[in-house]
């Protein structure tokens, strides 16, 4: 029963209507100045350690958050598909396979303990919702960030996206795996003012162990745009166990160095934010536990990048 | 902080609250004595106000640079019977109530007995205000649809402006003896009363004179008697300074600190005047004396922040003086509500920020007390070095300096009738109320329950709690068969309890006019001199009555609820609405979470609930604003609570909103706590509809986790973040840092606590919304960075 939007939506992407799965306001981590980011759905690479695990998949996901839930079961007796039951405790429990994202479920829920991480959005609408906060983004020098999931995954829409906010002045920042075929890469980097790129690992045999996808396509997305001389910021998930040693980090800060006109590098270190959400998800089984890095490995890894000339710091 | 100064600060912090009924006895020894018969109400004042300068007991303590208390000791509170005549049950709750409690000696309780309640009980302001106050009057208080702040307190709400630091005593009672030569008695019919009351001012300038040069003499003779050469050193210049000020004009930095103090004791031994006294704007009053004193190397910038220093904990000396009952409920605080405002704009327009400024904030944030309170004036002109510099101090989680829209204080200033230039010497004062400092007389007259008007109004009339009818009958449930009818209705009963309370302060104002002036005050205060008024006569040359609306966000929430879940949505009738708000939503757990988690809430952006915001406002507005008072004044509205939202939401049912009966109503402008959903931009956006400039202040408090304000780009973030906010023409914003204690709360209560965010690492989030363990570290985190 699962519905692929995408699948049901390849005539809508032309006339410019995305899936996202949220809007943050007074976004400060993302991109220079007080921003509003935009959450796009669905993502090509399946990172451990994901902190949006409700991003990744290209169907409207259903969050339950337990400790909320009152079993009151007002959702139960409107789901038309019969997705949801309780179990023998009582406790409410989605069905997923049968559940195909209506959201009935969503807007009744009382004590807001369900959410649909996937909501369907024309350009039109969004832009409005983006346009409430112009007046922080003209103070403060910020805008609007998209990122996901992969937002590329919705390039054209995200293209469109870009444009809009570029005829308003509006900032636009894109945050992306760089997961995505050259031309479209290029033709979106081509309406952002930065991108925020990130680069998980270069080694491509381990990449793959741990995100399910080579990064071919990201070193060479990657080199490209240091060549064309774009406005950059290089992001790395900082992962214990995963590309924290000090080899990895070293090997990484030379390849950037070698790239050329990159000076920024923000680390972002692993925290298990996404946990929960896997939980709400139904999905904990799918996710990895990792330790948060510690200050002396932080440290470090800001040293290696900082010696290598990098402007370099923790968050985005 | 030096050695000193963290003596003198312990010492303030160790000392425990008492009663002193020394004032108490020395103005019943002056009212039951020859003295005060056969001469006008205004000689009374001053000749009582003489007595107990004179006769009161005075100290120099250890350690300290600036001297005089109101009390014979630190925090030794005096009483104020003409104004509030305390019972012996009073002061045994006084004694014993757990919060903001006074210790009361079996000699004050014998002094109260046998002379102080005998002869005030009946004659206190208070008991003629009750005995004055019509049954409408009295029962719309009964009920808690208003309070009335000069029950027991006297009008003050008055801010120093810079006549202090130019012009002494002497030099007052040169323009008062001109004002009394320059009468004219054949053509002003209120000649004689003006000699009287300006009489009456020049015996409190030698009054204040007096009580200065007491402290110079006693420094004297304490220094006869010193050992240490240092200190004996320090109390000849001490008796030397007390002899000069207030007497003449101050000539450098510490003399004026020490004249403003004597001024500020003068003018809270005369009253308990609400929001006791303030310096108003500090920076620029003693900007001129700090840089001549550099200038000259007779004073260095460590120099003036030891006396500053030194200033500031006689501040915290001065607990509020207790109030009672209800009174005590609006504002259970120790703090008397000083404000000292720092930043702003000069009186041409240019930018006020100095070096002394910034030495202020270094004193503030060294300071960590009660006492003064401090807010920072920012305008379009201010640089960001200085609000990033507050801001700083604002991140250590202490709740001061607060945030201020200089520009938004101008434009309502203007739009009462103030010149422009007058209104850029003002500022805010008390909590936020804006004022043009040293020439107003801006008198806050009570809180206004704005959600209980609706419940009465639901009620057609009748306060659901006593079953008593106290508002108009404007039709029950059934009989509002759209949104706009119901509407009406609140509106035609917001202006009938609106008449109730402008009538009782007419009268209330009337009666301190004619029974209980203040000279002493009126000799600061422009034009009192000029006009030979007092000040609470009119004599200020702005004249302005407050009256504070309370629960915006409680009641722009219940609003959109009965628009949203009744007339739009049709999930129930307004009639089965309020019987279920008649039972506390009992047994309606699920109605209740839809009204708390399905329905438009004010604080998010969205104009559906904003909008009533707006109507409410517009409502209140026109109820109240420029209606004259006696004193020639104008009533206006602002909109903030000190505490009274608690005890507002004590005798409120439970309301539309989804809050139960009896929790605290919203606070300020703020959103209903945990409705704002959206980040501080929304409610930014959602409080900015408000129109601001057509208000005397409007209160906006926000929560933010010490994450957010880690590193410097936090903190220019959150300095934009204000600046949007003015720009919108916000006139304060004040920023609470959250505590471990609360994340822990919010832990265990999270539907109480969704609007609570906090950084993760790289990115923020909704705390309710992180997972446990994410929880627990973020909990971690907090404790180990507080201070």
């Amino acid at each position: 029963m699962k519905r692929d939007i995408f699948s049901s939506m390849k005539d809508t992407i032309l006339d410019t209507s995305a899936v996202i799965f949220d809007v943050k306001r007074y976004a400060i981590h993302d991109g220079p100045g007080i921003r509003t980011a935009v959450f796009f759905k669905g993502c090509p690479l399946r990172c451990r350690w994901c902190h949006n695990p409700e991003g990744t998949e290209t169907f409207p996901d259903l969050l339950l958050n337990s400790t909320i839930c009152a079993s009151c079961y007002t959702c139960l007796k409107l789901c038309p598909n019969n997705a949801l039951g309780s179990d023998k405790s009582g406790a409410l429990t989605p069905f997923r396979e049968l559940c195909n994202g209506c959201g009935l479920c969503v807007e009744a829920c009382p004590y807001d303990a369900l959410q649909l991480a996937g909501r369907q959005v024309s350009l039109k609408a969004l832009l409005s919702e983006l346009e409430r906060d112009r007046i922080f983004y003209d103070q403060s020098g910020g805008g609007v960030t998209l990122t996901g999931g992969e937002p590329l995954l919705q390039h054209e829409f995200v293209i469109a996206l870009m444009k809009e906010l570029r005829n308003r002045s509006i900032h636009s920042v894109l945050d992306t795996s760089g997961y995505a075929p050259k031309e479209i890469f290029r033709r979106a980097a081509a309406e952002s003012d930065l991108i925020l790129y990130d680069l998980k690992l270069v080694d491509e045999h381990r990449h793959k162990e741990v995100t399910g996808v080579s990064n071919k396509l990201i070193i060479d997305n990657l080199k490209w745009a240091a060549n064309s001389g774009l406005d950059l910021v290089i992001r790395i998930p900082l992962i214990p166990g995963i590309n924290d040693s000090d080899v990895e980090i070293r090997d990484k800060a030379k390849f950037l160095a070698a790239l050329g006109n990159i000076r920024s590098v923000n680390i972002l270190p692993y925290h298990r934010g996404g946990l929960e959400k896997a939980r709400r998800l139904g999905e904990s089984s799918s996710f990895d536990e990792f330790e948060a890095p510690s200050e002396e490995m932080l440290n470090m890894a800001l040293k290696i990048f900082r010696d290598h000339g990098f402007e370099v710091k923790t968050g985005g | 902080m030096n050695e000193r100064v963290r003596r003198l600060r312990e010492r303030s912090l160790q000392t425990e609250p008492t009663i002193s009924s020394e004032r108490a006895r020395l103005v019943t020894e002056f009212y039951s004595g020859p003295g005060a018969r056969g001469v006008s109400a205004v000689m009374q004042r001053a000749m009582a106000f003489k007595y107990i300068m004179e006769n009161k007991e005075i100290c120099i303590n250890d350690d300290e640079l600036i001297v005089g208390e109101r009390g014979p000791s630190p925090k030794a509170t005096p009483t104020y019977p003409e104004v509030t005549c305390h019972t012996i049950s009073d002061l045994e709750t006084l004694n014993s109530r757990p919060k903001t409690s006074f210790r009361v000696t079996e000699e004050t309780k014998k002094i109260y007995s046998e002379s102080v309640i005998p002869f005030w009980r009946g004659r206190s302001m208070r008991d003629r205000i009750f005995s004055e106050m019509t049954q409408e009057w009295k029962d719309a208080y009964d009920a808690g649809v208003f309070t009335e702040f000069m029950e027991q307190r006297a009008p003050g709400h008055t801010v120093n402006g810079g006549t202090i630091y130019h012009k002494g005593m002497l030099s007052l009672k040169e323009d008062i003896s001109r004002a009394i030569a320059g009468l004219d008695y054949y053509n002003d019919p209120e000649a004689f009363s003006k000699k009287e009351q300006l009489c009456a001012m020049s015996i409190c300038a030698d009054a204040i004179i007096t009580f200065a040069r007491r402290h110079s003499d006693l420094a004297r003779r304490m220094s006869a008697n010193e050992k240490n050469p240092q200190r004996q050193a320090e109390l000849l210049r001490i008796a030397k300074i007390c002899r000069r000020v207030p007497a003449d004009a101050p000539r450098d930095f510490y003399e004026a600190l020490q004249a403003y103090w004597f001024i500020h004791l003068g003018v809270i031994t005369e009253y308990n005047t609400w929001d006791a006294f303030n310096p108003g704007r500090l920076d620029q009053h003693l900007w001129p004396f700090y840089k001549k004193g550099l200038e000259e190397n007779s004073l260095t910038r460590e120099g003036a922040k030891d006396l500053l220093q030194a200033f500031w904990v006689k501040f915290n000396n001065q607990p509020s003086p207790p109030k009672v009952g209800v009174t005590a409920e609006e504002s259970g605080t120790y703090t008397d509500f000083a404000l000292i405002n720092v930043g702003g704009l000069k009186r041409d327009g240019s930018d006020g920020v100095n070096e002394l400024s910034f030495l202020i904030l270094d004193v503030i944030e060294e300071m960590r007390i009660l006492q003064p309170s401090s807010m920072v004036q920012i305008s379009a002109r201010t640089p960001d070095s200085f609000l990033i510099r507050a801001l700083r101090i604002v991140r250590t989680g202490f709740g001061q300096p607060s945030i201020f829209n200089s520009d938004a204080i101008v434009k309502e200033l203007v739009r009462q009738g103030k010149i422009v230039q007058d209104a850029r010497e003002g500022g805010a004062s008390g909590c936020v109320e804006a004022g043009a400092f040293g020439r107003e007389a801006y008198i806050l007259t009570g809180y206004f329950n704005l959600p209980k008007i609706f419940e009465i109004t639901l009620h057609n009339g009748f306060d659901p709690r006593t079953g008593k009818k106290i508002g108009l009958q404007t039709g029950t449930p059934e009989s509002f068969d759209t949104f706009d009818k119901l509407f009406a209705a609140y509106k035609r009963q917001i202006q009938y309890f609106v008449d109730i309370k402008i009538r009782g302060s007419n009268v209330i104002e009337r009666l301190y006019m004619d029974n209980l002036p203040a000279p002493f005050l009126s000799i600061l205060i422009d034009d009192c001199i000029a006009r030979g008024k007092d000040y609470h006569a009119g004599g200020a040359r702005y004249n302005t009555n407050y009256i504070q609306g309370v629960g915006t966000g409680t009641i722009t929430d219940s609003l959109s609820s009965i628009n949203y879940n009744v007339f739009e949505r049709n999930r129930l009738s307004l009639k089965s609405l309020a019987s279920i708000l008649d039972r506390n939503y009992d047994n309606e757990e699920i109605l209740r979470n839809i009204f708390l988690n399905k329905t438009p809430k004010y604080g998010n952006d969205d104009d559906f609930a904003d909008s009533l915001m707006q109507r409410v406002f517009e409502a209140y507005f026109d109820a109240v604003d420029g209606r004259p008072s006696p004193r020639g004044g104008k009533y206006r509205i602002n909109m903030l609570p000190t505490t009274a939202h608690i005890y507002f939401g004590k005798v409120l049912g439970a309301t539309p909103d989804g809050r139960k009966a009896e929790e605290p109503i919203s606070e300020g402008v703020s959103p209903v706590q945990g409705a704002d959903r959206h980040g501080p931009t929304a409610v930014i956006k959602s409080v900015g509809k408000m129109d601001h400039i057509r208000t005397g202040g409007t209160l906006l408090n926000q929560k933010f986790t010490p994450q957010l304000l880690n590193d410097e780009d936090d903190l220019v973030k959150l300095a934009h973040l204000v600046r949007s906010y003015f720009r919108l023409d916000g006139h304060h914003i004040q920023f609470n840092v959250v505590s471990a204690d609360l994340l822990k709360e919010a832990q265990v209560h999270p539907e109480r606590h969704r609007d609570l965010i906090v950084r993760v690492a790289g990115y923020s989030d909704y705390f309710v919304d992180c997972g446990t363990e994410l929880q627990d570290e973020i909990i971690r985190r907090t404790e180990h960075q507080a201070l």
